[in-house]
């Protein structure tokens, strides 16, 4: 067998390749903002000590950590247009999927975050007169989202890896562009091959400028 | 009325007891010592004031107002008490004039130019002026605790609380941050001190609590205390023989 790599031209990318990564890329990026948001008040429903707000994040975050993500992307595209009586799209429910999913994961670097920071600068910003919605904003939560930087930056590594999932509910994801431009020069082993050493190539740079980040951001202590 | 009413507090760790009946009264202007061997339970007594620890028995008011009592503005009352932690805690995101500002501003509601004059006035008591632009993580241990003297001062407290301010200190700087604090105490401030320094007790003390297993065992004069060890507690007996042959 030989491989005829003729077709790899800046048509291929402008036709079938640039819509897919424009979406693989504004998924990653909707669901690591989205994912962090609501994941933080997860974790801060996590460390409570209310157990009417501890059991639904807990079971919340263990069901969602506990499934396969392809489930919970074709549960949602057949589940949510039942819920709400009408069809909502295949890139709505990635969205809200991933957000749902993603949030999960981040809960748990959350709370871990949280779990860094020393008691004591939460006593000091009790001390103050901080509320506690004032100690977390302003004292707590910055420390603590510096310390998580790096291993957000790898979930989301991760997360763009999985965005390819979406292939389950037909989205078209930067993937489903190599799929489609491999069927259509009648190339799919090339195509693939080629969607191999993109993806490889996008993460692996993100990787290298995390362990550059990593050095940046430290705070003195 | 004095100050700080401290009634008959009690409290337990499940069932271990770390605080048993401890009452006393601080009047304003007075400089209180609170000194015991360590798990005395002085450190806890004096976070009960502030509410940063609870208790499940007794009651602390300060001007009047119930710590305890859940219908009390916990924030509000805070801010009106200042603390001093064994451990500096400065926020080392933010720069040395941002820690002295910042709860000027989200809590007491101030200007930043006001909170800011204000920072800068008590940064230049403390002799850090120059180190307005710096980061805690830049300072040395004595600079950083002085830097958390001006900001707990900052924030026009009613009283000062301090936590064993100088044990995490290498020795050296001990004596600068008990510079800040004597002026402080002679300024006429209110003052709650956990400390082992008794040298800082006889120069500036106006009364010494001596706890020992939970329990104020000695509550009396500076004087009373320090010249007339053979009418203390056995405990407390033992331990000023140990503090003064050190």
């Amino acid at each position: 067998m030989s491989l005829d790599l003729s077709f790899y031209s800046w048509e291929l990318i402008q036709n079938f390749l640039i819509k897919g990564l424009l979406f693989s890329v504004q998924l990653t990026i909707v669901a690591t903002l989205g994912g962090i948001a609501f994941g933080t008040v997860l974790a801060l429903m996590r460390l409570s000590n209310k157990p009417w707000l501890t059991i639904p994040a807990s079971c919340y975050v263990n069901v969602m950590r506990s499934i396969p993500l392809v489930m919970v992307i074709l549960w949602f595209f057949l589940l949510i247009p039942t819920l709400i009586g009408r069809p909502i799209g295949a890139d709505l429910s990635a969205y809200i999927t991933f957000i749902a999913f993603e949030a999960a994961f981040f809960c748990e670097i959350v709370r871990a975050g949280i779990g860094s920071i020393p008691k004591g600068q939460a006593a000091a910003g009790q001390a103050l007169g901080m509320s506690y919605a004032q100690n977390m904003r302003l004292i707590v939560l910055p420390q603590a989202f510096r310390n998580m930087i790096p291993i957000f930056m790898t979930q989301i590594i991760i997360l763009f890896q999985d965005t390819s999932l979406v292939y389950a509910i037909g989205a078209y994801d930067l993937l489903k562009g190599f799929e489609i431009a491999g069927k259509n020069y009648g190339r799919p082993i090339e195509s693939y091959l080629l969607a191999a050493v993109v993806y490889f190539l996008i993460c692996f740079s993100l990787s290298r400028a995390v362990k550059t980040l990593q050095k940046k951001v430290a705070i003195i202590r | 009325m004095a100050l700080i009413e401290i009634k008959q507090i009690s409290k337990w760790y499940g069932s271990f007891q770390v605080l048993t009946n401890c009452s006393t009264n601080i009047e304003v202007g007075e400089v209180v010592i609170v000194c015991g061997p360590s798990g005395s339970g002085k450190s806890t007594l004096i976070k009960t004031i502030n509410g940063l620890e609870a208790f499940q028995s007794g009651e602390i008011r300060i001007d009047g107002v119930s710590v305890g009592d859940p219908q009390t503005n916990l924030p509000q009352l805070r801010a009106q008490v200042g603390m001093v932690f064994q451990n500096f805690e400065l926020f080392p995101h933010l720069s040395v004039t941002e820690n002295l500002t910042i709860a000027q501003i989200k809590v007491l509601g101030k200007s930043q130019s006001d909170a800011t004059a204000l920072g800068m006035k008590y940064l230049e008591r403390v002799g850090l002026i120059n180190q307005k632009d710096k980061f805690p993580g830049q300072l040395s241990g004595g600079q950083q605790q002085r830097v958390a003297i001006a900001r707990a001062l900052s924030m026009n407290p009613k009283v000062m609380l301090f936590d064993e301010p100088t044990s995490a200190l290498d020795p050296e700087m001990v004596g600068e941050v008990l510079d800040v604090m004597v002026q402080l105490a002679h300024d006429g401030m209110t003052m709650i001190c956990v400390t082992h320094e008794m040298g800082f007790a006889k120069k500036v003390g106006h009364r010494v609590i001596f706890m020992d297993q939970g329990k104020i065992v000695e509550d009396c004069s500076k004087d009373e205390f320090f010249l007339h060890p053979e009418k203390r507690a056995p405990r407390a007996q033992e331990f000023l023989a140990k503090i003064i042959t050190q």
